[in-house]
């Protein structure tokens, strides 16, 4: 229930501790800068939130063929464009809603970036992980490989998957190969190292989801049993 | 955001960090070095030096290691060090070795001296060498 931004993870680099001189790998990250495209109110939505726009994308045209020929973002929908141009924003490629208790301190148009956090804070990442399309029980569920050789058939097989004709049935919920990754995870009380409001980047300590260029959440922390 | 930007984002990071060209003397496989190693003892901060030949380089910008390895009370040392850490406090060439590997780990399994390696002179002590970064 806290305000997060948007952003890119641009890769990953070594830096030192001024302190103890130790290495520390970080996930550089692009983060915002963010514009609030929409502030919705439990009198009208029924719920509070902030939605934050990120990724300016260039004013190209198409023109709709539509009755009346409209001029509309040759990259957004028709209603994407209609929802940012009819606030004056400019076309942003994503938008994602930050669920809070306040937003009376928000206004559409402002722009939220990296100094949302400050050094050492604990924040969670969210992203889509690196699809790996159908993978096997080794790579998707740690499971054990047999002998390669001495005369074993049994390489990468999953072994048994249940007893015989009790129960009849393989039963649900058994790890078995199928399409792994691409799905959204989210790291939790990550810190961060360095702030660079100036340009918008983010260090954080350790690995985000995805590929470089991969779309990321950065939001505070959320630590169970405090609010 | 392009992955060229994308880099060039990351090299300005790192350059904060990467020790001045001019300050790290020009390194090569075979070579004497000693290395002064910041260490923390109870609050107070001195430099203990470590001695070996370098047995392994590793290039990769900030990332650039050097294996160092020393035969200290009859065992056998190796210690990795990260030339840009701020835990090595300088590093000087005592003397320049003349091998024709890149990885000298077959020093690993020689004792005495079968592991000492030539001297060569046409490499100074100091100061840059071509392959110098």
């Amino acid at each position: 229930m806290s305000l997060g931004v948007l952003g890119t993870k641009l890769g990953m680099t070594t830096i030192f501790d001024p302190a103890t001189g130790n290495a520390i790998p970080v996930t550089v990250v692009q983060a915002g800068p963010c514009r609030v495209t929409q502030i919705k109110t439990k009198e009208i939505d029924g719920y509070i939130a902030v939605q934050l726009g990120y990724g300016e994308i260039p004013d190209r045209k198409r023109t709709l063929n539509t009755k009346e020929p409209k001029e509309v973002n040759k990259y957004l929908s028709s209603p994407e464009y209609g929802h940012l141009s009819t606030k004056g924003l400019p076309a942003l490629r994503h938008l994602k809603e930050y669920r809070l208790e306040d937003v009376s301190s928000f206004e559409i148009g402002q722009t939220i970036g990296a100094d949302l956090f400050e050094e050492g804070a604990l924040v969670d990442v969210g992203g889509k992980t690196i699809g790996r399309g159908f993978a096997g029980y080794q790579k998707r569920h740690n499971f054990k490989r047999g002998n390669m050789t001495h005369g074993s058939k049994n390489h990468r097989l999953p072994g048994s998957t249940g007893a015989g004709t009790t129960p009849g049935r393989v039963y649900p919920g058994k790890r078995m190969a199928g399409r792994y990754g691409n799905s959204n995870v989210k790291i939790r009380k990550l810190t961060i190292v360095k702030v660079d409001a100036e340009r918008n980047l983010l260090l954080i300590k350790g690995a985000i989801p995805g590929k470089s260029g991969n779309l990321v959440s950065i939001t505070p922390a959320l630590i169970v049993g405090q609010k | 955001m392009s992955i060229n930007n994308a880099n060039a984002i990351i090299r300005s990071i790192e350059a904060g960090y990467l020790k001045d060209k001019g300050t790290l003397p020009s390194l090569n496989v075979g070579d004497t070095v000693k290395i002064g190693v910041r260490i923390q003892e109870g609050g107070k901060e001195r430099v203990q030096p470590f001695e070996g030949t370098i047995i392994a380089m590793r290039n990769g910008g900030i990332n650039e290691t050097i294996t160092v390895r020393r035969i200290f009370q009859g065992v056998g040392v190796e210690r990795v060090f990260m030339i840009h850490s701020p835990v090595v406090a300088n590093i000087t060439v005592i003397r320049r070795g003349k091998v024709r590997r890149a990885k000298l780990y077959y020093l690993r399994d020689r004792v005495g001296k079968a592991t000492r390696i030539k001297q060569r002179f046409d490499r100074p002590l100091e100061g840059k060498t071509a392959k110098a970064k």
